[in-house]
């Protein structure tokens, strides 16, 4: 278990103030010259050397994202942009930081656009976050009047930060459509490549990292790559925070060592599954996008990267969804595959069609109202879609679809006996409709 | 050069080429809906999905990747595509059920049907039958203007007239409104759509969901017979192709000429097509008694026989219209010149050009691809978007590229890209006349018949010659001088010497009260003819030249005949015939042939192709059809030398309504909706 004094958000639960004072004793912008002026290469290769994984979902270092941004060019200025655009289900860890901590995110942003080169940081948040966009832009004026950023400030680096609202679309939290929304433009997704290092906001090269990514930067750079990536397993090193939903006595966000045990973290923080472990039926480790993991594989198993990727899963946001033996499986997933119907962007073929597809299907067979070759037709349908499409929506609504087939065959099978073994005009009454 | 291996075929293309590109060049055949040559890449169909060979495990649009972006093999071998691998394969046809899991597949009530890319490629790369059960999306169809039609419950959402409206047309009439499944392609708030090119959008459609509107259930695709032409509603002669079914011509389309019109057309080129068939001259016509009435041939000619002999040749004039052949042309000018008249003219405007200036004083001479090469540009007393909106597009896409200064000297219109007011008339031309040469390589003057067609045309004429000579617009190597005509004939009739001879009058003087006894007006609808003269009209349309006429002689139009037009560049084009006149209407060479014998004065020719003979020995540059014979060097000394003064009165473009601007398009009731529609749109945006 994580000690409280290798815990990076001090203040994530919001007991102490938000404000820059409070933040001050806390331990933020703790002589951040002192950083700065160890070079923008040394802060990239620590920030290699510490084996942060972008926070966001993907899992890709940060320290080498960083380093792919080309020179310092007048004519095509670089860019740092946030993603506080935090849509995905079951995720709640950046809003935590931008309501109680929000001064880590700044100087995180500052020494970030330090290391690159940029003068120029926007924070795109999600258009929901009305109080923590609202903290945000307090506590950045706050920053301001102390002279921490801006044009002149005390570290000698000229740099501005905004923060841009969003209009409430999940895909806006992909990075290319976060992009086009910040040009003003319909958030869908760019085609790859031109990566954004090199063709990004505004045509320039630009950087776009999750919050929780930026914000664990500088303190990363104060205690030492070594303290970092001290905890967690090889390839999977430092604190995370991880969200607890869903059947668990107590739900929370924490802070944890990477490749903590999934049952030491449900039975340390969260006061166990509801109704003791024999009762946890699957869980869904990294927000809405991964498939789920049935409760005998996931119950020991470390809770980071490689370990999930082993099983056919993902770490993904460490949204951690737990679900006990009284959930709907098949209707839980079919809610998943709503959202993702609801969200597509509509630009591409096979995430425009396949995801309504999915959604009707997988109600269907919510309801047991199938026919059992549908299930093979199903993961076929989603296999069209995975890898089909511009960006990773596609997958993400195709795969825990497949994780419900790959587990859950035989709850689908069960309900499409029982439904036809009693068919009647009306909706078996238990099930209900997926997704009203 | 990359060197790739598509498909077992090692083939070397440029670094800059997208893999469709480099898969096409290696002979694969790639299916695509978005993707179009001439509108930006959206990659958003997926349907043309290639295996690349060591990249991630999973289909890439090959529409977006470029062969430079493929990474080696590990020894350095070339990078290896499939198109034809299993795996291709299944997300081909992964893609065309899903693209038709929401299609109705109405195809036997979808005007698209026979020539749908989505029927074709459906069955090429798709499966036999669908697993999809549920209940399909319906999309309520939008009002996008009275020329395309939407069925958008057959949309794939390609979002070709999305990009085409945004690139092309320059307009942004097009966008899509909702996401997901729910996306709807639209104008904003269901509104026409403004461009002058909106037609081209049905031709982009892959799928039948935007189709022509005047052509909604016409014809099939397949019943239809294809003519090669040439367009005459501007000057650019467009290449088109008219289909036709039995005598009646169904619709007209653009065919592919980089040099001139790349593959679009204008509205007016396009939809047309009811204006051939309407308010038809189908029989010869003698006024008797003041009105009217039908006649035959040979009562019109004796008519016209007894007039003309009795007339003095001076009395005599000839006016030519703007949507005649050549050879019509030419046909009365020989037939005037064995009757001494001299008073000859093909500018019912009063445009001041002329031929005794030399042949490049009123040509397009950088020609229209050379725009492309322009780093600088003047509209001067021109709106190209209403005059030929083929080649404002054509302006805006070398605009778009960028390091293209315009400015404009005229009328301040929306010309769909963004330019410099300069002025509004001969004062700030004349600002040039004198004025260091312009920073540019190859700067050009796009001057339109606003500045020409006026009392003091000449003045402006010398003055444009002394400010393009003082930009360096003409120099060694770059002639930059433009003139945009609006009359498909013009060219050709300057090129005749179709103008007044020695002491003859001009088509104004013509025009006016007792300047003449006999007037031939070959389908000039333009001028008012005043009263005195007796007019013989030969023309098509029941128009303005039909109501002054005397006599009238039913003629061909440009469907019906086959006839060589020269256009703005002074490219001579030969349009063939796709049907016939309507009625006792004869093709116009052929009834001047027959009225000369009537006159006595028998024309040397008694086919097309011996008077085709006859002209091409007279004018021998007129032979090379599609190519643009070389004018004379540009005597701007004697334009410069010349001092006809000027008045101040700001240009005025030739063409105020795009819609309504010859005899055909004035019969059309397609284009006289659209006439009033832009109309009002004018008035909201002006409230």
């Amino acid at each position: 278990m994580l000690e409280d004094k290798d815990r990076i958000f001090t203040n994530l639960y919001g007991f102490g103030d938000w404000g820059l004072k409070a933040a001050l004793a806390r331990g933020a912008w703790d002589n951040t010259k002192k950083l700065i002026d160890k070079g923008k290469d040394w802060i990239i290769s620590e920030m290699k050397a510490s084996g942060l994984r972008g926070r966001g979902g993907a899992g890709f270092p940060t320290g080498l994202k960083w380093s792919f941004m080309p020179k310092a060019d007048p004519a095509r200025p670089s860019y740092l942009v946030v993603n506080a655009d935090e849509s995905e289900p079951g995720t709640c860890k950046d809003r935590e930081i931008m309501r109680n901590d929000p001064q880590l995110l700044i100087e995180g942003c500052f020494v970030a656009c330090f290391a690159m080169e940029a003068h120029a940081c926007y924070i795109y948040i999600r258009g929901e976050y009305i109080l923590e966009a609202d903290r945000l832009e307090a506590a950045i004026k706050q920053a301001y009047a102390a002279k921490l950023v801006g044009k002149n400030n005390i570290h000698g680096w000229p740099f501005d930060i905004y923060v841009h609202r969003g209009a409430g679309a999940y895909i806006c939290g992909e990075e290319t459509a976060l992009l086009e929304s910040l040009e003003g433009k319909k958030g869908m997704p760019r085609l790859k490549p031109p990566f954004p290092a090199n063709m990004g906001l505004y045509g320039s090269p630009t950087t776009v990292n999750n919050v929780e990514s930026i914000a664990v930067a500088p303190t990363i750079l104060r205690r030492g790559a070594a303290w970092f990536a001290g905890f967690g397993a090889k390839n999977n090193s430092g604190t995370k925070l991880f969200c607890i939903s869903g059947h668990v006595n107590k739900p929370c966000n924490i802070e944890e060592a990477m490749s903590i045990p999934f049952r030491e973290l449900i039975d340390k923080h969260c006061g166990g599954v509801r109704g003791g472990s024999d009762n946890l039926l699957a869980v869904i480790p990294g927000g809405s996008s991964v498939p789920l993991v049935p409760a005998h594989e996931i119950i020991d198993a470390a809770m980071d990267f490689d370990t999930l990727r082993d099983l056919k899963s993902g770490l993904g946001t460490a949204a951690v969804i737990v679900m006990d033996k009284s959930t709907d499986i098949v209707r839980a997933i079919a809610r998943l595959s709503y959202f993702y119907k609801h969200e597509s962007c509509g630009q591409c073929t096979p995430c425009r069609e396949g995801t309504g597809w999915l959604w009707r299907v997988v109600s269907r067979m919510a309801e047991g109202r199938a026919q059992k070759r549908e299930i093979d037709m199903l993961l076929e349908v989603t296999t069209q879609i995975e890898g089909h499409t511009i960006c990773a929506l596609g997958d993400a609504a195709a795969w825990p679809v497949q994780g419900l087939i790959r587990h859950f065959r035989h709850e689908i099978e069960r309900r499409i006996d029982q439904y036809s073994a009693n068919p009647h005009s009306e909706p078996v009454k238990d099930f209900g409709v997926a997704a009203e | 050069m990359s060197r790739l291996i598509v498909d077992g075929v090692e083939i070397d293309v440029p670094p800059e080429y997208t893999l469709l590109q480099a898969c096409e060049q290696a002979g694969a055949e790639i299916p695509r809906f978005c993707f179009h040559e001439r509108l930006s890449i959206a990659g958003n169909c997926r349907m043309c999905l290639v295996e690349v060979k060591g990249g991630p495990p999973k289909p890439s649009a090959s529409c977006a990747v470029a062969v430079r972006d493929l990474r080696p093999g590990p020894n350095g071998e070339p990078p290896v595509v499939l198109t034809k691998s299993p795996m291709v394969k299944k997300a081909r046809e992964g893609v065309m059920e899903f693209l038709l899991i929401n299609h109705p597949l109405d195809c036997p009530i979808c005007d698209q049907g026979g020539e749908c890319d989505l029927q074709d490629q459906a069955m090429a790369y798709g499966v036999d039958s669908s697993r999809y059960i549920e209940n399909k999306r319906a999309v309520e169809d939008k009002y996008i203007g009275p020329l395309v039609k939407t069925s958008m419950n057959r949309c794939i959402h390609c979002t070709r007239c999305v990009r085409f409206t945004a690139e092309v047309a320059g307009t942004g009439d097009m966008g899509a409104i909702g996401r997901g499944e729910d996306m709807e392609i639209t104008t904003y708030l269901e509104t026409a759509m403004s461009s002058e090119l909106q037609g081209n959008v049905a031709d982009l459609c892959p799928v039948g969901a935007l189709l022509p509107k005047p052509y909604s259930f016409k014809a099939r695709s397949w019943e239809l017979v294809k003519t090669e032409s040439i367009d005459v509603m501007d000057a650019l002669g467009s290449a088109i192709r008219i289909d036709t079914r039995g005598r009646e011509v169904m619709r007209i389309l653009p065919r592919i000429n980089e040099a001139v019109n790349e593959e679009w057309i204008s509205d007016k080129a396009r939809q047309i097509v009811d204006g051939l068939k309407s308010r038809r001259l189908d029989r010869p016509y003698v006024r008797e008694a003041g009105k009217l009435r039908p006649a035959t041939w040979q009562e019109a000619f004796a008519a016209i026989a007894a007039k003309v002999k009795a007339a003095a040749p001076d009395r005599i004039g000839a006016i030519a219209g703007d949507l005649c052949a050549l050879e019509d042309m030419f046909a009365l000018q020989s037939l005037a010149e064995k009757l001494g008249v001299i008073s000859l003219d093909c500018r019912q405007d009063g445009v001041k050009l002329d031929p005794r200036f030399g042949r490049a004083s009123y040509l397009f001479n950088p020609t229209i691809a050379g725009i492309d090469e322009a780093d600088g540009l003047m509209i001067i007393g021109s709106n190209p978007r209403k005059e030929a909106p083929v080649l404002n597009a054509r302006i805006r896409k070398r605009w778009l590229r960028g390091g293209f200064k315009i400015g404009v000297i005229g009328e301040k219109a929306d010309l769909t890209y963004d330019y410099a007011y300069l002025g509004a008339g001969p004062e700030t031309l004349a600002t040039f006349a004198d004025h260091p040469p312009a920073k540019m390589e190859k700067p050009m003057f796009l001057i339109g018949q606003g500045a020409f067609a006026r009392e003091d045309g000449l003045g402006i004429l010398a003055l444009a010659a002394k400010a393009a000579a003082s930009l360096g617009v003409v120099k060694d190597g770059w002639n930059g001088w433009a003139v945009l005509h609006t009359a498909a004939a013009r060219v050709g009739g300057l090129d005749l010497g179709f103008t007044p001879r020695q002491g003859g009058l001009d088509a104004k003087g013509m025009a006016k009260a007792g300047a003449l006894d006999v007037l031939f007006n070959l389908g000039a609808d333009e001028i008012e003819v005043e009263p005195g003269a007796f007019v013989i009209y030969q023309g098509t349309h029941g128009d303005r030249g039909a109501a002054r006429a005397d006599v009238i002689l039913p003629g061909a139009t440009y469907t019906e005949k086959s006839g060589a037009y020269v256009n703005t560049e002074g490219r001579v084009q030969v349009a063939d015939r796709a049907n016939f006149p309507p009625g006792d209407a004869r093709e116009d060479w052929a009834i001047l042939r027959a009225l000369s014998e009537a006159l006595g004065q028998r024309l040397p020719f008694d086919s097309l192709k011996a008077l085709r003979a006859r002209l091409h020995a007279v004018h021998p540059h007129l032979a090379s059809v599609d190519e643009i014979a070389a004018g004379e060097p540009f005597d701007a000394g004697q334009l410069v030398s010349s001092t006809e003064a000027y008045g101040n009165a700001p240009f005025v473009s030739k063409v105020s309504d795009f819609y309504l601007t010859n005899s055909i398009a004035r019969a059309s009731a397609v284009m006289a909706e659209c006439s009033v529609l832009s109309e009002s749109l004018t008035r909201q945006a002006a409230e």
